[in-house]
């Protein structure tokens, strides 16, 4: 076993650490700013989706990085503003209205994927860009850190500098001030002249800003494609990330890293004769086992009934 | 008019909801398609082109209204329990394997199938257990811990299946075939349709029974309005919610159960097949009330199938139609959807009551 | 005298068929304090709504300083110097009060970041204008209720308002809050405000107000000089007939004691003791009013006694049973009914049937349901008769509750609760909110119950309402019992202030 626990230890674990938890945590920023705001965001899985598929379509088109970025951007918005749309708008249960995004992005991504690539499972046929990694000399030659962190893809930097930027948004701009306002009271927001919606609106376009660029690093990073589906629950997982932090940006970046920390571990477990399976099961059951206890810890201060 | 209008006003939006979805469809096959007047032939009257078509749709139909019960039945108790899926797959794995396992006993034929099935309802109530009790006891998110659990499920079930009860001699990945006498037969000659649909339709009865006319579906109800008030009027709160998950899980259980033993005689899914996802759908189309979502599962049937032909014999792919449901689900949903036509409707007929007796000014 | 508002025949509807506002027409004159009063469902918080921007009126005009205005939001209304004071306090609890008193009108730094600093020397200049005190840096959840109301007049007077509306301001303070409250009113109607005042206290109206406008029923009945009106007046405009304001005759037989209070105690999840050493009794045949400022306890205590929450040490006896580990089903077969004090919360489920509401309690009990199976018929008929004896106006019995009155949803309550056939009635604030009529009636069925042999427990911040009612007073302080009345006759509501605030204690 020590060969194996040594490579666990070693820097390309960590590496892939980072690599792994960075798609989750842009959408669990995504969750996080949406619950401050006061609404259960669980479409990220959706929005990440068609975020994921827009890059690489309009990249495989334009050959441009930068249209590709927007239009990953864009997608993710509008399925953030539909769902603010029908939830605050017309008062649809915004859990019913996103299991239907969600629906919506896994229906039309295949389906228009069909249409450009005439694949329905991977978009393989279509010449899609990647986003940059970044080599820094200077990052190379801190020791042990420089393993970790040189040689990453542009948007794991990312990923970390949003949680710093998720930080000031949140408590050092007005707009964060209303979204905490607004999230802990409406009626107190409302009586200032604060307009509730408007706010859940934006901290919804936020989150639709954040999964965007999870998505896009999954279709232009993490691999070079768009899969069915490929998603793969991760919009979930980072309801779960979030919820562990609290949606504050500290906890809410470690929870995501403990999720990336059991991916990678998944994957390196494969080589040893475990069954797949068993293996991929390991991030589910660690989301429900951390769930429960960390649900168990703050139970004492619901009534039975609330969540 | 207007009292009509109100009156049925939840039924109308509805059928004006399904309207909305049918037109962007069609917008869209005419957009997409190269013979776009077949494509939508296919979709919408490809399910009555013959007999065997239209067994398919009885045929979808009958999973997915185990389904849409199954998650009702929570969602009724305010329990956003989205686990049906993983339910019924698992049940389905652990039911072939039981039913494989006791085949040596050489049962009868009724006493076999009602045992294996039973067998699975447990499974069912079992793998509803899990998020019912965590919730109850530990106020965890049901909604983040059954999209888990119904992963967890697959993976457990593949894991069953493949490695242990895997027919190496079939050409692909499945289990073993299950005896002949654990079959559900068919009871429509020239389709696919199966006994299982009849205890579809059972179930519904059955549910829509439970729900509206017995204590513990009161409950489940009155806990489902509002769980303090349930809680100060001596409700067991706790066992209403961990009940109703499990009740739920009983007819996702049985809903797979039925739908290998009646269809593919063998455990041969290789990948979550979504009768969950569309219990969903059709719980919302038919707000929580069973004889409704069986309504509501013809109906998605019916689409599923005409997606099917499409698929078949045209250019535009299935997943139309899951663009189609969404926007059906979205439309459906919004509380506010149309809700200022029935606003103004209803100020002018109060306006009528309280001013009519005051003379005009 | 200019006048502030000006309201032209104004008409409002709501979304379930209510008429609010039914043609109302009314003027504020400038720098004065005026009252508006009038039962609940008469449409007077519906009208302050309107000018203040929250709800839109179906027709009629509103002038503002002689301009006409049309408000879709209260933003729209504060622009105009329009600021308002809710009964139920809108703050946000994990924010401090800085955060609170400056959200929407945050200074900025760089024209996108917070500039914390510039935002607190701007609420101590505020401060210290209108002489209101409040702890800049506490989050609101860490103060107490009279404090917060304070941030809430600020949060108004920071956004420059000559007219300040005030919902029920007093209903949650004892009588010497109040009286530093109209200080502060008083005040800043000498510095130029205008000041509306919505009340059911018709002592304070008398107090402090310059102007009365009665309404009843959606109209507006009277608008007069406060000095012109008795409450006797004011209270016939509001209901439109004479009203009691008499004692109820005391109770024939006081029986055996039925609920025994011993060395309660209970200490909160924040840990704080919230009840310390709670010890009374209540004997059938007599009413026991526990009066106290809200927070003071109550809520807690009588969570306690129907099983709701759980003690941390201590005892409950009911006709000699120890109840405080008992679930609430077990301690309403014994015999306890419990009119809750928020009853939306728990007393209904307002999107469910009347008669589903109406068996909550029962549903599983002999001749409503056998074997698991409910007997509809036996339901449907036990609901019409309750219906017809509580008064309870509603179409059906089918109809959902929330289609009802807060009035007759109250109503509902009681019904179930009192039909139960209790032996002790736990009634917490039973009349808040609903009209002088069903009030009336609600204490009725309250003394009917007593007459035949209830023991019953009133919690109220009311002391009206308690001192009509109740045989015997316990002033309740920081949870703990401070005075015991066991003569209320005679008794003002001038003598349980002290106590309610802690200032005196007796035993």
């Amino acid at each position: 076993m020590n060969p194996l626990l040594k490579s666990i230890f070693s820097t390309t674990f960590l590496f892939s650490v980072l690599r792994v938890a960075t798609p989750i945590i842009f959408p669990a920023l995504g969750v996080a700013i949406s619950s401050l705001s006061g609404s259960t965001n669980i479409a990220l899985e959706g929005i990440m989706l068609v975020s994921a598929f827009a890059g690489v379509v309009v990249s495989a088109f334009t050959q441009s990085l930068l249209l590709a970025l927007i239009a990953g951007i864009a997608a993710g918005v509008l399925i953030a503003l539909i769902l603010g749309y029908f939830s605050l708008k017309l008062r649809a249960d915004i859990i019913l209205a996103a299991i239907a995004l969600n629906l919506f992005s896994s229906g039309i991504t295949v389906f228009l994927l069909y249409i450009f690539a005439h694949d329905k499972g991977v978009s393989s046929s279509l010449k899609s860009l990647v986003f940059p990694t970044i080599k820094l000399g200077v990052l190379a030659k801190i020791p042990i850190l420089g393993g970790i962190l040189n040689n990453q893809n542009i948007l794991v930097y990312i990923a970390f500098l949003s949680v710093i930027v998720y930080y000031i948004i949140v408590f050092h701009t007005p707009l964060g001030l209303k979204i905490r306002a607004v999230g802990q009271s409406p009626d107190a927001a409302s009586s200032v002249g604060i307009n509730v919606v408007r706010i859940k609106l934006y901290a919804l376009i936020l989150s639709g800003v954040f999964g965007a660029l999870g998505g896009l690093y999954l279709s232009m990073g993490y691999v070079s494609w768009f899969g069915r589906d490929m998603t793969a629950g991760r919009g979930f997982i980072a309801i779960a990330a979030s919820s562990i932090g609290s949606n504050m940006p500290l906890g809410t970046l470690l929870g995501s890293l403990l999720f990336g920390v059991v991916y990678a571990l998944a994957n390196f477990l494969a080589p040893i004769n475990i069954p797949s399976e068993i293996i991929q099961v390991i991030p589910y059951i660690v989301t429900v086992l951390v769930l429960t206890v960390y649900s168990a810890r703050t139970a004492k201060e619901k009534e039975i009934g609330e969540e | 008019m207007e009292k009509f209008i109100l009156k049925y006003f939840n039924l109308i939006r509805t059928i004006i909801a399904i309207l909305i979805g049918f037109v962007i469809s069609i917008s869209l096959i005419l957009l997409v398609s190269k013979d776009s007047f077949a494509a939508l032939g296919y979709l919408f009257l490809g399910p009555f082109g013959s007999i065997s078509r239209m067994g398919n749709i009885i045929e979808l139909a009958t999973p997915i209204i185990f389904c849409g019960i199954a998650i009702a039945i929570p969602f009724q108790a305010s329990q956003f329990n989205v686990g049906a899926e993983g339910t019924f797959f698992i049940s389905a794995a652990f039911g072939t394997a039981f039913a494989l396992i006791i085949q040596s006993l050489n049962l009868p034929r009724f006493i076999y199938v009602v045992v294996v099935l039973a067998f699975a309802g447990l499974m069912g109530a079992l793998w509803g257990f899990i998020p019912g009790f965590l919730k109850a006891k530990y106020r965890a998110n049901m909604v983040v811990l059954t999209l888990m659990l119904n992963y967890i499920a697959y993976f457990i079930s593949i894991y069953l299946i493949n490695y242990h009860f895997r027919d190496k001699s079939a050409g692909f990945l499945t289990s073993y075939r299950l005896p002949d006498s654990v079959f559900l037969k068919q009871i429509i000659p020239n389709t696919r349709i199966h006994i299982g649909f009849l205890i579809a339709i059972a179930a519904v009865f059955i549910a829509y029974y439970f729900l509206y006319h017995t204590t513990l579906g009161y409950e489940i109800r009155m806990v489902g309005f509002n769980f303090h008030f349930a809680k100060y009027s001596g409700i067991d709160v706790f066992k209403v919610i961990v009940l109703s998950s499990m009740i739920g899980g009983i007819f996702a259980g049985i809903g797979g159960m039925s739908e290998v033993m009646g269809i593919h005689r063998r455990f041969l899914w290789q990948s979550l097949p979504g009768y969950g996802w569309d219990g969903v759908v059709v719980a919302i189309i038919g707000r929580n009330n069973p004889i409704l979502i069986m309504f509501a599962a013809f109906f998605l049937a019916y689409l599923r199938i005409g997606g099917q032909v499409l698929n078949l014999l045209s250019d535009v792919p299935y997943e139309l139609v899951s663009v189609i449901e969404a926007i059906i689900i979205l439309l459906i949903t919004a509380e506010a959807f149309l809700e200022n036509i029935k606003y103004r409707i209803t100020v002018k007929e109060a306006e009528k009551e309280v001013f009519k007796n005051e003379s005009p000014s | 005298m200019a006048t502030a508002i000006s309201l032209k025949d104004i008409v409002k509807v709501y979304p379930n068929g209510v008429v609010a506002n039914k043609k109302v027409s009314l003027d504020i004159e400038e720098k004065t304090i005026h009252a508006i009063v009038g039962e609940n469902g008469a449409g007077k918080s519906t009208l302050m709504k309107i000018i203040f921007g929250i709800e839109e009126p179906q027709e009629g005009e509103i002038y503002v300083k002689g301009k006409k205005v049309n408000f879709k939001t209260p933003l729209d209304a504060i622009k105009q110097g329009i600021g308002m004071v809710h009964q139920h306090l809108m703050l946000a609890e994990d924010l401090t009060v800085v955060e609170n008193l400056t959200l929407g009108i945050e200074p900025r730094k760089y024209k996108i970041f917070l500039d914390k600093k510039r935002a607190n020397d701007l609420v101590k200049g505020y401060v210290e204008k209108y002489k209101i005190d409040v702890p800049l840096d506490k989050k609101v959840k860490e103060l107490p209720i009279g404090v917060k109301q304070r941030v809430e007049i600020l949060k108004a007077l920071l956004r420059d308002v000559d007219i300040l509306i005030l919902d029920e301001p007093t209903a949650v303070l004892t009588p010497q809050e109040t009286e530093v409250l109209f200080k502060s009113l008083k005040e800043l109607k000498s510095q130029g405000k205008t000041i509306i005042f919505i009340s059911h206290k018709l002592k304070e109206v008398k107090e402090i107000a310059d102007k009365v406008t009665v309404m009843r029923d959606g109209k507006v009945i009277a608008t007069d000089d406060a000095a012109n009106l008795t409450e006797h007046d004011i209270a016939r405009l509001m209901v439109g007939r004479e009203v009691s304001f008499e004692r109820l005759e005391e109770g024939k037989n006081i029986g055996n004691v039925v609920l025994k209070v011993e060395n309660l105690n209970y200490i909160n999840r924040e840990k704080v003791q919230v009840l310390k050493n709670i010890n009374f009794e209540v004997r059938a045949g007599e009413i026991v009013g526990i009066a106290g400022v809200e927070g003071n306890g109550q809520t807690e205590l009588v969570e306690i006694l129907t099983g709701l929450k759980e003690a941390s040490n201590g005892t409950v006896y009911v006709f000699g049973k120890n109840i405080v580990n008992k679930s609430v089903r077990e301690i309403r077969e014994m015999g306890v009914a419990h009119i809750p004090e928020d009853r939306m919360k728990n007393g209904v489920a307002d999107k469910a049937k009347i008669k589903e509401n109406l068996i909550s309690d029962r549903y599983y009990k002999k001749g409503f349901s056998k074997k698991g199976i409910l007997n509809y018929p036996y339901i449907d008929s036990t609901s019409n008769e309750l219906v017809k004896k509580f008064n309870i106006l509603a179409p059906t019995i089918d109809a959902p509750v929330n289609a009802l009155s807060g009035g007759n949803i109250q109503k509902v309550v009681v019904a179930r609760e009192l039909s139960s056939n209790p032996k002790v009635i736990i009634a917490s604030q039973p009349v808040r909110g609903i009209d002088v009529g069903s009030e009336e009636l609600v204490h009725n069925f309250i003394k009917d119950a007593r007459d035949s042999g209830c023991a019953v427990l009133l919690v109220s911040a009311d002391l009206d309402e308690i001192l009509k009612l109740s045989t015997r007073i316990l002033v309740i302080y920081n949870g703990e019992i401070v005075k015991t009345f066991n003569k209320v006759e005679g008794l003002k509501g001038e003598d349980l202030g002290p106590y309610m605030l802690g200032v005196k204690r007796g035993e």
